[in-house]
């Protein structure tokens, strides 16, 4: 394989390298590359600029209305009952252990799972909060309220980023997480220093950008 | 269901809007595809990550849905991207933002190019999750994404962005 062919080869690997969806394998040859190459890097700050913007905006398109789920739990009540079939298939017996519930029950019994999921993510972003260092502080109101006002960032930690690597991280730049994760694996981050100036808080997210524990960051409303 | 609803509804509903274009569209639509997913519940073997199955029957439900729209309307699709090509006041304003005419040049991309640049992108779909959704070889879906960031390249090109890229 020539240098050209393999400079293309890595090339068409980027959108996937910056969306963390590469095998270990191809994301180390893609780094290789990168680290050798200064306009294979650029090419790379393209495409995350395209991946920023991606998010932006399909996030900004909202979600569909309460009505989506009325009409379909109205679809499904208006389903014929299921003809029960015999299987020793483990998964296909617990799937037909569930399509025999009603689609009430069943409502039920998944909004006791979404609690116990709510609790679970609950815990671990007290974990988070507690090993960043700050106190428990609610977004909406903080115990001791900031004389300026708070600064926030968008972030999408790198699936590769081990919890050591995010705490210090987090540590590092004073960020505490406020929020998240949200659709697209994003988290709302508090910036520790109140009233930072809208330039600086640009800076250093552009600094922040080629850390390898992030692979999205914006500024955040 | 409710679990899979609430956790996955808004992202399938984001998927279907970027190709329909049609919020009440995508709505119908969402709900046709989730009824699907509890229809085919016992079916789904865990070969594939379940949002990449569910993309899948969303893809095909908004395709199906394109297919059947009346041509009036289609004409509208066309309109609407004949103007996002436009030097008109907004675009010059859009210039002064890359940001905004990123934005504004990737939902000027043909159906094709938006869904491979969504779902790599946004729905952090691998070569090969995003070769299962689509229907297509995984080299093919290499090129295509390829294509797809040229043809982004050109119109920042047309807005006054030149990115030196290809």
């Amino acid at each position: 394989m020539t240098t050209n062919n393999k400079n293309s080869d890595i090339e068409e690997l980027l959108p996937w390298h910056a969306a963390g969806t590469l095998s270990r394998r191809d994301a180390q040859r893609v780094e290789d590359a990168l680290a050798k190459d200064p306009e294979l890097a650029r090419r790379f700050s393209l495409v995350r600029e395209e991946l920023g913007e991606t998010i932006h905006l399909n996030e900004s398109l909202g979600a569909p209305s309460s009505r989506v789920l009325e009409q379909l739990f109205a679809k499904i009540e208006a389903e014929p009952a299921r003809k029960p079939a015999v299987s020793f298939n483990f998964a296909t017996r617990v799937g037909e252990f569930f399509a025999s519930f009603t689609p009430r029950t069943l409502a039920y019994a998944s909004g006791a799972a979404m609690l116990a999921i709510v609790l679970q993510a609950g815990i671990i972003a007290g974990v988070m909060m507690k090993e960043t260092g700050g106190g428990y502080e609610t977004a909406s109101a903080p115990i001791n309220p900031p004389a300026g006002e708070a600064a926030f960032t968008l972030i999408r930690f790198a699936p590769q980023a081990t919890q050591d690597d995010v705490t210090k991280f987090l540590d590092a730049n004073k960020f505490s997480i406020a929020a998240g994760p949200m659709a697209g694996g994003l988290y709302k981050v508090r910036v520790g220093m109140i009233g930072i100036p809208k330039a600086e808080l640009g800076a250093l997210v552009k600094k922040l950008q080629t850390d390898k524990t992030v692979n999205f960051i914006a500024v955040s409303e | 269901m409710q679990v899979l609803f609430a956790r996955h509804h808004v992202r399938v509903y984001r998927f279907v809007l970027r190709l329909v274009r049609n919020e009440a569209t995508a709505e119908d639509l969402i709900s046709e595809v989730f009824l699907d997913i509890w229809r085919q519940a016992g079916k789904f073997e865990g070969r594939s990550a379940v949002s990449t199955w569910m993309l899948s029957i969303a893809r095909f439900k908004a395709l199906s849905a394109l297919r059947k729209r009346p041509d009036e309307e289609l004409d509208d699709e066309m309109a609407e991207r004949i103007e996002d090509h436009s030097d008109d006041p907004e675009t010059s304003l859009a210039k002064k933002d890359k940001g905004a005419a990123l934005r504004q040049c990737l939902s000027a991309l043909s159906a094709e190019h938006r869904e491979i640049i969504d779902l790599v992108y946004y729905h952090e779909k691998s070569v090969e999750e995003a070769a299962q959704i689509v229907g297509i070889p995984e080299a093919t879906v290499k090129t295509r994404m390829f294509y797809a960031r040229k043809k982004l390249s050109e119109l920042l090109k047309e807005q006054g962005i030149d990115r030196g890229w290809p």
